[in-house]
């Protein structure tokens, strides 16, 4: 039985983190609207993030905290290249989900 | 109290990343994000990132999310999308048994190597009375700025060239232009 006074331990947070990773892995797979999956890839991101923090504590050590800030920046500089070339595609194209896209040619 | 923040920040990350995939409406989709961001931010905030948690919220929160829901409302695509029928038959439960394998791998190498990270690095500054009230930040803008400073310098060339490069693939042809 666990107690209410227990401090969660660096497992429960990575065990977090890995859930929070497969239901974004999940949604990559299932749904069909790209923005969606862009933002299924951003809950991946943020478990990989929690993860990272989780290590810099545990292990006591700053690197692990100064990964995830350029992680952030990578994944702001993805999230707008995406919804660009989304963007650029909506141009000529009615309907918006992934299988209409199985060609490169705009 | 840790163990009460932990479970409340851990419902609002689930709640909200079951709602990013199961509500129809992308705007819904988005606005689950958002809850799932800022439980993330309130884990940071309790595992003293309190510079990370900072940026969690004004980056993905205030910047990332409003873009999403700015292109949603653009493009006007925020019609429901149809999650009854799925195309690829077997696709879908093809999809669940690949996460929950993914999350059972995960979670039996978390289990196996509990205690056996154990290398300690140089340490974090926490906040208190010796090292001030900002010592994250501190210690983190020494880190970024003399360990990491290519890097960074690096990141910063990325963003430009993201900025440029989504500018150009937006942009609309010339009126006359071939």
């Amino acid at each position: 039985m666990i107690s209410l006074s227990l401090a969660p331990t660096a497992t429960w947070y990575l065990i977090l983190a890995a859930v929070l990773f497969a239901i974004g892995t999940l949604g990559v797979l299932v749904r069909r609207n790209p923005l969606v999956m862009f933002m299924c890839i951003e809950l991946m991101l943020n478990a990989v993030n929690l993860s990272f923090v989780t290590l810099a504590r545990e292990l006591n050590d700053i690197n692990g905290q100064t990964i995830v800030f350029f992680v952030m920046v990578v994944a702001a500089a993805e999230v707008v290249v995406g919804l660009g070339i989304i963007v650029s595609i909506m141009r000529n194209r009615a309907v918006l989900t992934t299988d209409d896209l199985a060609e490169l040619k705009g | 109290m840790e163990f009460f923040v932990f479970v409340c920040a851990a419902l609002m990350i689930l709640l909200g990343a079951v709602g990013v995939i199961v509500r129809k409406h992308p705007v819904h989709a988005a606005l689950s994000l958002v809850l799932t961001l800022f439980g993330v931010a309130v884990l940071f905030v309790a595992q003293e990132a309190h510079f990370l948690a900072a940026v969690q919220v004004i980056v993905y929160a205030g910047a990332i999310v409003v873009l999403f829901l700015f292109v949603i409302m653009l493009l006007g695509v925020d019609r429901v999308e149809n999650l009854r029928t799925e195309p690829l038959t077997a696709q879908r439960p093809l999809a669940i048994i690949a996460s929950l394998g993914l999350l059972g791998v995960l979670v039996a190498a978390i289990v196996n190597g509990n205690g056996v990270l154990n290398e300690r690095g140089s340490g974090i500054n926490l906040p208190d009375l010796q090292n001030g009230s900002d010592a994250n930040t501190v210690q983190l803008a020494e880190s970024i700025f003399s360990q990491y400073v290519v890097a960074f310098e690096v990141t910063s060339v990325l963003l430009v060239i993201a900025v440029v490069g989504t500018v150009l693939l937006t942009r609309k042809a010339k009126l006359g232009a071939k």
